[in-house]
């Protein structure tokens, strides 16, 4: 038993949701009791989705318990057969079906409907979303791929596997990549499961190669393809300028072409805003990361390597790729976090203090708590991730896209500058809020603002001398002189102590 | 000047046709009731010893995370709990006991039942009287099922105040509060009613639930009580075992709903009517004055409502009579004759009252008839608006204060501004 406040998978129904939803032509047959119909609303709310999700839910209630369940579930399945006339279709169960053990794939098989039916084991009470969706895409797969003919297998042609409804930012980067992709020469036969029919499944493996957008929701499927059809798959996510360079030079090698005319071509302001003056001021920026765990990896390299941040905390909730993120996390000299608690999550931001907090939507709410700027990289989703304007993630745009979404919560430099040439102004200090977060905004929470600890004992003269330190550093100067002043004993915290700390700690 | 109180009309109903349907259910469970109950009552905590499903559909409706640190989490059924129920009760004890050492400021938690615990027939009750052993008198601890296999949406929070009513003080003297609102209002509306029933001659006013667990009223025999909300079946008998009798009335929704539950108080307490009046006439004035630019907007257009909260009925009543709507169908999850009887009698003839739900039909009735307005839950209203309906959630509803005098005007504006909205846009 696990004490959960907040969850950042749900369970792995929902996962083969984001799959049959993000279908064309497949409908998914859920047996579940009334309530689990809330999962709609994720899709018609969160995403804006204009129709509701290809779900039928057979609602049992306690009465139906002591009668046929079993029955209801063909009853609901034969009407949604009838009604939506499916190409194929998905069925399982929910959490407490499965504990009732009704057997959703034997009653359906029992029906004989005239379309492909695909019965799903998803064990709710071992497994989460994201495995929920890779299980139901490789079963899809698995059980529609028709037989290769090779002769007709263009060497330059590649399917696009892993977006899914509800996916951060997959709407875009699938637009992104096939752009990139084309420019490449590279002919896209199917992308899935978004936007794709059963019968673009059947054609998967008339590709000559596949492209892994998501791992963990199409490594399974991916794997299996390889393994039966002979289809390499790419394992480069191009997510930051450099990971879309060595995808390119992947996908070129896959398909047999030189890379160099799209390198050459290939063109992202990120590296140069990151050389610009303005952004000197991000080095050595203190960053923590945590989301799924392709997220987490793409978005550790490209703080290190592309902003020179540096990354101080790494972790994912992505139990299925620990590995990879360990041990991306050991190369930066870190422990990675691997965890599904949250609790366990504030509890690392507030140890490392980081001046930007690169999660998902829970920890934007963790750093607001606690005052540090936040970008959110990764899913869980919010209506915020569905925003209105083209904002990928993934190809040289992404790129561009990724370096204003993580610098904007920052100071800009020049800001940083005057508001430290300015600080004894008499409207330009610490009681007026910083411009850019807009006229009217309150006080600014900057880190450590709240802490009036007398902690350590501060000498009034020292108190002065702090209340000179610009105050959005003044929290960390006034935490690190603290913590000087108490691993060395010192009682009274006096000018001397201060610097004496400012130069520990400088770095 | 005569308020047009109206007297209450026959309790049949055989002229309104009931449509009984058994099918998909578009409805949320009554785990959902936790996002209200847990600001209204404010030092409880709510755990619902469920699966993973229960976390994320409360999550979800909560909005996602509006509250760094709500007062509700679940403890989630893993499959080393299913192994063997034996180890369960050690399990929850661990759970509950992290909790409370992170809460200290909670002084009741309530242990809620979901569909898993229920089919495992995980025995709560005992689970909650022995921690209540453990933790008392710091923390009490009471337990309620909101279980989607026995609980629609609403029904939660029927059954949590029906848990709450046994554990109600009950003092040495024997002294009650002579009346008691059951349901939970938003405070604001609250304070409201009590200043109303001070002035009517009834200072001593206890509602169910009080804002803090201390503050729970007593209930016993002599007392009589109003209801709320309509959706309280279980808390209803729970408060008749303990000797409280019922009020029938309206609900107090809107000018005309608010008058008639304040009046059927003063029928009760044979209060006199010029002294009703004189704590009722400013408020209903202010309603009816309120409701009127909304009764322009939204007069002669028909309705359509999607089963939800069991508000159906009386929010039908409402925008049929206060603001000349014309419902065409109006759906909910389950019709409680009896606390609705004076509601259903004042829906206009040819409307259609539909009882359980099988959302394709439903659907299909609704495209058929194309209401100008679609009341339905949030996994409908895009898809609706999509078609070209205009839609009102539901669960807004059941979220914003709509209870009394001074929110009347608020009820209607969310029946208004979806229409007012579709009028504005060019795009």
């Amino acid at each position: 038993m696990q004490l959960t406040l907040w969850t950042y998978e749900g369970p792995p129904h929902i996962g083969a949701m984001r799959i049959a939803t993000a279908m064309d032509g497949l409908h998914y047959v859920l047996h579940a009791p009334q309530g689990d119909t809330y999962a709609d609303l994720l899709f018609t709310m969160i995403e804006r989705r204009n129709a509701r999700p290809p779900v039928t839910y057979t609602t049992f209630q306690a009465r139906d318990l002591g009668g046929d369940t079993a029955e209801l579930f063909k009853t609901a399945a034969a009407e949604a057969y009838a009604r939506f006339q499916p190409k194929a279709m998905i069925v399982g169960a929910s959490c407490t079906a499965e504990l009732i053990q009704d057997d959703p794939g034997g009653l359906a098989k029992a029906l004989a409907l005239p379309i492909p039916v695909i019965p799903l084991e998803l064990p709710s009470y071992q497994k989460k979303e994201n495995w929920g969706a890779s299980e139901t895409f490789y079963q899809i797969v698995r059980n529609l791929a028709q037989p290769r003919r090779e002769a007709e297998v263009n060497p330059r042609s590649c399917n696009i596997l892993g977006p899914t409804a509800l996916g951060f930012r997959h709407r875009d980067d699938l637009t992104e990549i096939v752009k990139l992709l084309e420019s490449l020469g590279i002919t896209v036969n199917v992308v899935a499961p978004l936007d794709a029919t059963p019968d673009d499944i059947r054609r998967i493996p008339e590709a000559a190669f596949n492209v892994v957008l998501y791992p963990e929701t199409a490594e399974t499927a991916g794997r299996w393809l390889e393994r039966n059809f002979k289809q390499p798959m790419t394992t480069i996510v191009p997510i930051g300028v450099s990971a879309t360079r060595d995808f390119i030079a992947q996908v070129a090698q896959l398909a047999g072409l030189d890379p160099q005319a799209a390198l050459a071509a290939g063109e992202s302001r990120l590296p140069w805003y990151s050389r610009s003056v303005d952004s000197t001021y991000l080095t050595g920026k203190r960053v923590f990361i945590f989301g799924d765990a392709t997220h987490a990896l793409a978005a550790a390299r490209i703080a290190k390597e592309e902003l020179g941040f540096e990354v101080v905390g790494l972790g994912t909730y992505s139990r299925e790729f620990a590995r990879p993120v360990r041990e991306a996390a050991t190369k930066l000299g870190l422990e990675a976090l691997i965890t599904d608690d949250y609790l366990e999550v504030e509890a690392k931001v507030a140890e490392l203090q980081p001046e930007l907090v690169l999660g998902t939507q829970m920890e934007r709410h963790i750093a607001k708590k606690l005052g540090f700027p936040c970008a959110v990289i990764s899913a869980p989703v919010h209506v915020q991730d569905f925003p209105a304007r083209y904002s990928p993630q993934m190809g040289f745009e992404g790129a561009n896209v990724i370096f204003d979404c993580w610098v904007h919560p920052l100071m800009m430099g020049l800001e940083e500058h005057l508001l430290h040439m300015f600080r004894n102004d008499f409207e330009f200090n610490d009681k007026a809020a910083a411009s850019h977060l807009g006229h009217g905004a309150s006080k600014p929470s900057a880190p450590g603002a709240a802490a009036n600890s007398t902690a350590g004992g501060w000498a009034s003269e020292a108190e002065r001398e702090l209340q000179k330190v610009p105050f959005f550093v003044r929290g960390k100067a006034r935490r690190n002189t603290e913590r000087f002043a108490a691993e060395r004993g010192i009682t009274l915290i006096t000018i001397e102590t201060l610097y004496d700390a400012k130069a520990h700690y400088s770095r | 000047m005569n308020l047009p109180f109206r007297a209450p009309t026959s309790t049949s109903c055989n002229d309104i046709p009931v449509l009984r349907e058994r099918g998909q259910r578009e409805v949320f469970c009554g785990l959902t009731g936790i996002v209200w109950l847990h600001r209204k009552i404010q030092d409880a905590f709510f755990l619902v010893v469920g699966s993973r499903t229960c976390a994320h559909l409360i999550q979800s409706a909560a909005g996602v995370m509006i509250f760094a640190e709500p007062r509700f989490a679940t403890a989630i059924i893993d499959e080393r709990d299913l192994a063997g129920l034996s180890e369960i009760d050690a399990e929850l004890d661990r759970v509950v006991n992290r909790l409370l050492e992170r809460r200290p400021d909670i002084k009741m938690l309530f242990l809620v039942g979901s569909c898993p615990s229920e089919v495992i027939k995980l025995d709560l009750k005992r689970a909650a009287s022995r921690l209540s052993q453990i933790h008392s008198p710091k923390v009490r601890v009471l337990n309620y099922s909101g279980s989607g296999i026995e609980t629609t949406f609403t029904q939660g929070e029927d059954a949590c105040l029906a848990a709450l009513v046994p554990f109600s003080p009950l003092p040495a003297n024997g002294y009650v509060p002579p009346l008691l609102v059951a349901g939970a209002l938003s405070d604001v509306a609250e304070d409201q009613f009590r200043r109303i029933f001070a002035e009517m001659g009834l200072p001593d006013v206890a509602f169910l639930p009080a804002r803090t667990a201390a503050a729970m009223p007593a209930i016993g025999p002599g007392q009589k009580y109003l209801l709320a909300q309509p959706f309280l079946n279980d808390t209803a008998r729970a408060l008749e075992e303990r000797g409280a009798t019922h009020i029938p009335a309206p609900f107090p929704l809107g000018a005309e709903g608010t008058t008639g539950w304040f009046k059927a108080a003063a029928d009760a307490f044979n209060i006199p009517e010029s002294k009703l009046r004189a704590a009722t006439e400013a408020g209903h004035i202010r309603a009816k004055l309120a409701l009127e630019p909304h009764r322009e907007m939204l007069a002669g257009k028909r309705i359509f409502f999607f089963p939800d909260s069991q508000l159906e009925i009386p929010l039908a009543r409402f925008v049929s009579q206060e603001l000349g709507m014309e419902p065409i169908e109006v759906g909910t999850p389950y019709l409680q004759r009896t606390h609705l009887a004076q509601e259903i009698g004042q829906l206009p003839a040819g409307t259609v009252v539909s009882e359980g739900q099988d959302v394709e039909k439903q659907l299909d009735r609704c495209r058929e008839a194309k209401p100008d307005l679609v009341v339905c839950g949030l996994g409908l209203a895009n898809p609706l608006e999509a078609e070209g309906f205009t839609t009102k959630w539901s669960i807004e509803l059941v979220f914003t204060p709509i209870h009394g005098y001074e929110q009347a005007g608020d009820l209607a504006r969310l029946f208004s501004r979806p229409m007012d909205r579709r009028t504005r846009l060019g795009v």
